[in-house]
């Protein structure tokens, strides 16, 4: 098992307990190079902000000189940098071959690959606006998001345990569950007073599949002798329900909750396009109207962050309900 | 250690168990299984009874019965004069495996009960005693996945102990353990029945164990399992292993297994 085991920073230049971070002091190279880059060659047309931009890049390299400096005497912040470093040099050196690529040669034509420049401006000059966008969006699936899994949840936990449930749930989800919540939208938009109860209904709908199948799988797979022993420990059919199956089919619970989210950020963006007049999906088919490309990257990379940084939170809220797991399994 | 522990413990008043012409059978492919066959014998309240019988003659069966996880096919189950219908804390079957809840602690796991009778609030505090009679004081928040399987079998004990059963049914508890842990097990078990005065039914395939440990051994025949022995034990606790009566003891149990040519 150890043979497998990936040791932290493996391959990244781990450093012996040294004080200084070489990679990360390199990692400081290439963001001075890129700088460097923008500041003296010329671009080929104008470009706006081209010296904000040098500052915010020469601040990185800057921060990754101390950083590397400071290395492993820095405690958890260096730790953090000595695992990252070779990402934060290929991210530095990424940003100098995209400069040159669009700005410096044009090899990638404007205005579809927008220069570092035009992207800074978009978020100096545009952030309200993505942020208004992006909050809408993350409330929109938070809603729905929650109903779709409670409502999945509970037709699982019900299917799971009462006969009489799974006889007439069963052949609704199998028949109704697998259709693409966004073959809906049509009707829904129609149905729904608002665009956004009829959105919320649409992203619940397309969690409470994935989370009603595996809640019931799980709960069918709990081991038998669990309810017994509890039933001669005097446990009601209430306490066997909530105390017994339920915590036994959560580590099932949680991976319908990761597929039904994933499939929500597509009904999400799908849903905020063709009728929500609002949200990170209605920006970029706003961007795409007016043909800013430069905001429609914007729009992706911070959609982008907010799908990854939901994930990575519901990732940490199993981590924190399941720490029995750990040692039973291998995460 | 176990000892200065048990003395918390307060005595209980352990059931007599009467078991009247009791048969049961299992649907097998749709071929019925006779699995035993008129059953029937006593159990004095207190006393601490072995069954002992060859592999899959009903053994664990008719432990469930008595546990009231399974209802007979005929005859009748009386625990302390009444009926068994249903399971209750005041019979308590230990299994084979500890089955442990993965998800709780130690010490949760050793709750359930209570938790599940609604009287945790007001006696948690005899967790805490079980948990310290099996000797495991100290690992209370740790998951079973982090005990050894002793420990687990342990903690299994606790868990059955802390309701203070009248009745307590133990499904081969110890055949997973190493020998080492077994035998030291076995006096614990010895002290703590004496301590707290229950009825215990003990099944086992290990003839020694039983006539170690009971005042009487009830041999099972092949399935469908029907009594071929009944034999009491008529030696004083704390017994010794070495003791020439448990030798003739063990002749005579093996002879009625059908091993004796063994000896
Ligand atoms: N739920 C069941 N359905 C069908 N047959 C069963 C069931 N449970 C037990 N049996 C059968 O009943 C017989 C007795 O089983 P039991 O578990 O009581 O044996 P046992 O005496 O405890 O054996 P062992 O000493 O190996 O544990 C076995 O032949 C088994 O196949
Ligand atoms: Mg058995």
């Amino acid at each position: 098992m150890a043979s497998i085991d990936i040791a932290p920073g493996a391959g990244t230049g781990a450093h012996p307990p040294g004080p200084i971070q070489r990679v990360t002091l390199l990692a400081s190279l290439g963001w001075f190079a890129a700088v460097a880059i923008l500041l003296f060659w010329q671009d080929l047309t104008f470009q706006p902000l081209v010296r904000e931009l040098a500052l915010v890049w020469g601040a990185v390299g800057g921060v990754l000189v101390v950083l590397g400096l400071g290395g492993n005497r820095l405690g958890r912040v260096g730790r953090w940098t000595a695992q990252r470093a070779p990402w934060l040099l290929a991210i530095g050196i990424g940003a100098a071959i995209w400069t040159v690529l669009t700005a410096k040669t044009g090899i990638l034509p404007q205005p579809f690959f927008p220069t570092p420049q035009a992207m800074l401006e978009v978020f100096i000059y545009d952030w309200p606006k993505i942020l208004h966008s992006t909050s809408f969006s993350v409330w929109l699936l938070a809603k729905g998001f929650f109903f779709g899994a409670v409502a999945g949840f509970l037709i699982g936990v019900g299917m799971g345990w009462s006969r009489a449930v799974s006889y007439w749930a069963t052949p609704l989800l199998r028949y109704v569950g697998p259709l693409p919540a966004t073959a809906w939208l049509p009707l829904a938009f129609f149905i729904f007073p608002s665009s956004g109860s009829a959105s919320v209904f649409l992203i619940a709908f397309s969690t409470a599949f994935p989370v009603a199948v595996l809640t019931w799988s799980g709960i069918a797979s709990v081991n038998r002798d669990y309810y017994e022993i509890a039933r001669t420990l005097g446990a009601s059919p209430l306490f066997l329900i909530l105390r017994v199956a339920v915590p036994a089919a959560l580590p099932h619970v949680f991976v319908g909750l990761f597929m039904g989210l994933s499939t929500s950020f597509a009904v999400l963006v799908v849903a905020e396009m063709l009728g929500v007049e609002a949200g990170l999906g209605w920006y970029l088919q706003w961007a795409q109207g007016w043909a800013a490309y430069a905001n429609m990257y914007a729009a992706l990379f911070v959609m982008a962050a907010m799908c990854s940084g939901l994930i990575t939170l519901l990732f940490r809220i199993r981590d924190r309900v399941l720490v029995w797991q750990k040692g039973v399994v291998r995460w | 250690m176990v000892a200065q522990a048990l003395k918390i413990i307060p005595q209980q008043a352990g059931s007599a168990i009467n078991i009247e012409a009791v048969s049961h059978r299992f649907d097998l492919e749709g071929a019925p299984l006779p699995v035993l066959d008129d059953i029937g014998f006593d159990i004095e309240p207190g006393s601490f009874v072995a069954l002992l019988g060859p592999s899959g003659c009903g053994k664990s069966t008719l432990l469930r019965l008595i546990a009231g996880l399974d209802h007979p096919a005929q005859g009748h189950i009386r625990v302390a004069g009444a009926e068994v219908a249903d399971p209750d804390p005041s019979r308590i079957l230990v299994f084979q495996d500890p089955t442990l809840f993965p998800w709780r602690t130690v010490r949760a796991n050793v709750a359930l009960g209570l938790e599940a009778q609604g009287t945790l609030k007001s006696e948690g505090h005899r967790v805490d005693e079980a948990i310290r009679l099996v000797g495991l004081s100290g690992f209370d928040k740790a998951y079973p996945h982090q005990l050894s399987g002793g420990m687990a079998q342990r903690v299994a004990l606790a868990r059955a102990l802390v309701n203070r059963p009248n009745v307590l049914l133990l499904d081969e508890p110890l055949g997973k353990l190493d020998s080492l842990t077994r035998l030291a097990m076995q006096t614990e078990l010895t002290r703590l029945w004496q301590q707290s005065g229950l009825t215990a039914v003990l099944v086992t395939h290990d003839v020694e164990e039983a006539l170690y440990l009971a005042q009487r051994v009830i041999v099972f025949g092949p399935r469908p399992a029907r009594i071929v022995a009944d034999l009491a034990v008529d030696l004083p606790y704390p017994r010794h292993r070495g003791d020439p009566r448990l030798a003739e003891l063990r002749h005579e149990a093996l002879g009625h297994l059908g091993l004796d040519s063994s000896w």
